[in-house]
């Protein structure tokens, strides 16, 4: 089979919203929870670091290139970060959108797991994230991506039914075992929906080893990772590199080379004729699935486990996320838009990473990225938000009774 | 590798950490195939170890055998051994079994230090190894008498001891003894840089060696603790002194009460604070949730730790802290204070600012509140302690001296 190449780009673009250091003694007394300070001061730091100048790289190459296409997904407490924070990285963004090359995905507003404990928030988060996109970008996803590629059969088979065409996720070794991640597949129990999968190492290569000098290709030069690019020639229809945004500038310091790695790519890339970038939508309408894919368990793009151990993987994690969900009848029934919005905060996924006990012995990359000192301090933290939530809820309750 | 090892204290005749540590360190040692022989200041039939050679410093050729029992505990001050010293008079007076020698801790220090000169000419050993500052002018002495080289082990330094205040005596005997010897052991980078800092050490002369704990299996049922089914457990277990900030428990345990009257603090441990804390606790109102239990040994220490659902560990300033690892070992989840060399060392615990009275607090009623909490602390801390093992510090130790016999023969030849 001899045929062109896509490089197929996503990034991911999303910061929680930080959790204050709530103590014991402000339970019942104080209730606001975000650490808006923190929040800003970071948020400032990696859209002068990263969002910034890799929106100004993209904006060039995309003059220069006009075949160079990407995509993104943003999720809803990004959006409302930059609106508040830094609104001149949401115009760049919104000029990337603007140029016509940029695809934008759907994901749960609150970059939640909801999708593992309730259908109906998943979907009103999916929805709110839909509204905001459009409002902030004019702009009406058609793929879907769920907080940290998790994925299974049952939901390629719901996100096929709210309408998506396309889905994403990890091309995880023990799923697809002989099989090449470069193809589209068809999920199982599904009719219409296309799969894409992430091609780990060469994404790795840039997102994770790029600056690794033990390893023995660094350095990266765009040269040897086009020649890894062109091996797939003939053997597949796409390279989907998914990573983090941050990446660029922040995972990977400037000083590491990787931003003149990403301006010297595209033409390196397109030097070969049967190569050209396209974005998930394009791929779904050029290529038809070669297969159907059965995935009944649970995949992530997290860790070498590529499962759910990240978030849910100790005791802790297990019984702060269900004790958030089992409210949600009491919350919703409340409709106080207030105590909507701080459930659904409570909701994004990096609370409970920061719970992980998993690589605490080593202190690698996870310890990088987490604001707290340890994990039994970010399950007390969060706890006595929630224990704090919970006097709320009941309380209005009480009143909701007597009227 | 034969070892002269000097040591203020030996199990089960030690008032703390110094002797649990030269135990578990002299086992290793011999693990290692180190020959130690061990000087005490009193020999007792009771201290037994096949790994180890015991002798005092008694009954050493030429020297007069004076007494059998004594009174002096490592970490004592020197006021504290007068007070102590009285007490004892009163309750033992003159009778024969129970003399007591030396009226000053300084006077045992010095007696103990001139016989370590005269055990060293009789002893066949390799290197000369002194833990803190009651046996660093034995080291130094018999190194005089011997030109062996000499390593001082630093437990604690007499900033830790005294709160910053330090008694000028013990802090001229610590820097002579710094300056002596040939190379120093610190229990942490903690130690290390106050080494550097309060006595004006060179830091490569400082190698960090950090302690272990000792695993025995004291399984105690958990019906044998009755007071549990009403109240959870919070465990002080330490000398009430300055330095293991026994008040900042006390004032945790108000604040903690406030939240939760369903606590019993316990206390164990004896030491100069000791009426303060039970003075405070009645002016608190809380006296009948803190219970005091006196010095623990044993299997009793082991039971105090089971019994518990946490241990707070709120030094103001600790050299090391082999009590959380054994509290880790007994499976009960740890609280220490960040002024600490151990929690250099150990991630699954809860850290704190040992001033920072909310903060523990908050981590207390956490622990006490959320099992889950508790538990996962309980499964990762007590893998992480299987880590402690006295063989990796005995082979840090074997490492310095070889490096010190090196440079030993080096200097001979050069």
């Amino acid at each position: 089979m001899i045929g062109l190449v896509n490089v197929c780009f996503y990034f991911q673009v999303h910061q929680p919203s930080r959790l204050r250091n709530y103590s014991v003694f402000e339970i019942g007394k104080d209730h606001d929870y975000f650490d808006n300070k923190k929040n800003r001061e970071i948020l400032e730091k990696v859209a002068k670091k990263c969002y910034l100048p890799a929106n100004n790289l993209m904006l060039y190459l995309i003059k220069k290139y006009p075949e160079f296409k990407i995509s993104y997904s943003f999720s809803g407490i990004l959006l409302e970060q930059l609106e508040e924070y830094s609104p001149e990285t949401l115009h760049s963004f919104q000029r990337l959108v603007d140029t016509g090359n940029v695809e934008l995905l759907d994901e749960t507003y609150h970059h939640s797991l909801a999708f593992l404990y309730s259908k109906p928030e998943f979907k009103e988060q999916v929805k709110l994230h839909k509204k905001k996109i459009n409002k902030l970008f004019n702009y009406k996803p058609k793929v879907f991506r769920n907080t940290e590629l998790i994925y299974n059969n049952e939901l390629a088979q719901y996100v096929e039914n709210m309408g998506y065409k396309g889905i994403l996720s990890e091309g995880a070794d023990h799923i697809l075992g002989w099989r090449s991640p470069n193809f589209i597949y068809r999920p199982a129990g599904t009719t219409k929906i296309k799969l894409l999968l992430k091609n780990y190492r060469l994404s790795d290569d840039i997102a994770f080893r790029f600056s690794n000098q033990g390893w023995p290709e660094w350095p990266l030069t765009t040269g040897k990772f086009t020649n890894w690019v062109n091996a797939v020639n003939g053997n597949g229809n796409t390279i989907n590199l998914f990573m983090d945004y941050e990446t660029f500038g922040e995972h990977q310091w400037s000083s590491t080379g990787i931003f003149n790695f990403l301006r010297n790519l595209p033409k390196e890339i397109l030097k070969h004729p049967d190569n050209k970038f396209s974005t998930p939508s394009e791929i779904i309408k050029e290529f038809e699935p070669v297969e159907e894919l059965d995935i009944p368990h649970i995949i992530s793009w997290a860790d070498v486990e590529r499962d759910l151990s990240a978030w849910l993987g100790n005791k802790m994690q297990q019984s702060a996320i269900q004790k958030t969900y089992m409210i949600e009848k009491n919350v919703k029934k409340l409709k106080s838009p207030n105590l909507l919005n701080d459930w659904r905060k409570l909701q994004t996924s990096d609370h409970f990473y920061y719970m992980c006990t998993k690589w605490f012995n080593d202190g690698d990359v996870h310890k990088y990225f987490n604001p707290y000192d340890s994990p039994y301090d970010a399950f007390i933290t969060y706890m006595n938000i929630l224990a704090d939530f919970n006097k709320r809820i009941e309380k209005e309750v009480k009143i909701n009774v007597r009227k | 590798m034969k070892v002269l090892m000097f040591g203020w204290e030996f199990p089960p005749f030690n008032s703390g950490g110094l002797g649990t540590a030269c135990f578990g360190l002299t086992r290793g040692l011999h693990n290692q195939g180190a020959d130690v022989t061990f000087v005490l200041p009193v020999a007792n039939p009771s201290m037994k170890a096949d790994f180890v050679r015991l002798v005092s410093a008694e009954v050493s050729k030429g020297m007069k055998k004076i007494g059998v029992n004594s009174i002096i505990q490592g970490y004592m001050t020197s006021e504290e051994y007068n007070s102590e010293y009285s007490q004892s008079v009163l309750k033992y007076g003159k009778s024969k079994n129970k003399s007591i020698y030396g009226k000053n801790l300084f006077e045992e220090v010095r007696r103990y230090a001139l016989k370590a000169g005269l055990i060293a000419e009789h002893e066949d050993f390799d290197v000369i190894h002194a833990h803190d500052w009651m046996t660093y002018e034995a080291g130094i002495n018999a190194k005089k008498a011997s030109g062996k080289p000499l390593v001082i082990h630093v437990h604690a330094t007499e900033f830790d001891r005294t709160g910053d205040n330090p008694n000028q005596y013990v802090y001229s005997i610590e820097k002579q003894g710094m300056r002596e010897a040939d190379e120093i052991i610190a229990v942490s980078n903690l130690t290390k840089n106050k080494i550097v800092e309060h006595y004006g050490v060179p830091p490569e002369k400082i190698n960090v060696v950090h302690n272990a704990v000792d695993f025995n299996d004291n399984k105690f049922e958990e019906e044998t603790f009755k007071i549990k089914e009403t109240d959870k457990i919070v465990l002080f277990l330490g000398r009430i002194t300055i330095q293991k900030g026994p008040d900042y428990f006390l004032y945790a345990a108000k604040k903690a009460l406030e939240i939760d009257p369903n606590i019993k603090f316990i206390v164990a441990g004896s030491g100069d604070m000791e009426r303060f804390m039970i003075e405070k606790a009645a002016e608190f109102g809380i006296a009948d949730k803190v219970l005091f239990t006196g010095f623990l040994r044993g299997k009793d220490i082991d039971k105090a730790y089971q019994m518990a659902d946490l241990y707070v560990m709120p030094s103001v300033s600790e050299p090391f802290g082999i009590t959380p690892l054994e509290a880790m070992r007994n499976n009960t989840p740890v609280l220490i204070s960040k002024q600490s060399g151990v929690s250099e060392v150990i991630n699954h615990c809860l850290k704190v600012d040992f001033w920072d009275i909310d903060q523990i607090v908050n981590k207390m009623i956490g622990v006490l509140k959320y099992r889950e909490l508790s538990d996962t602390l309980k499964h990762h801390g007590s893998l992480e302690v299987k880590k402690f093992d006295w063989n990796d510090p005995a082979k840090k130790c074997m490492d310095v001296y070889k490096k010190m016999m090196n440079k030993n023969i080096g200097d001979r030849i050069g």
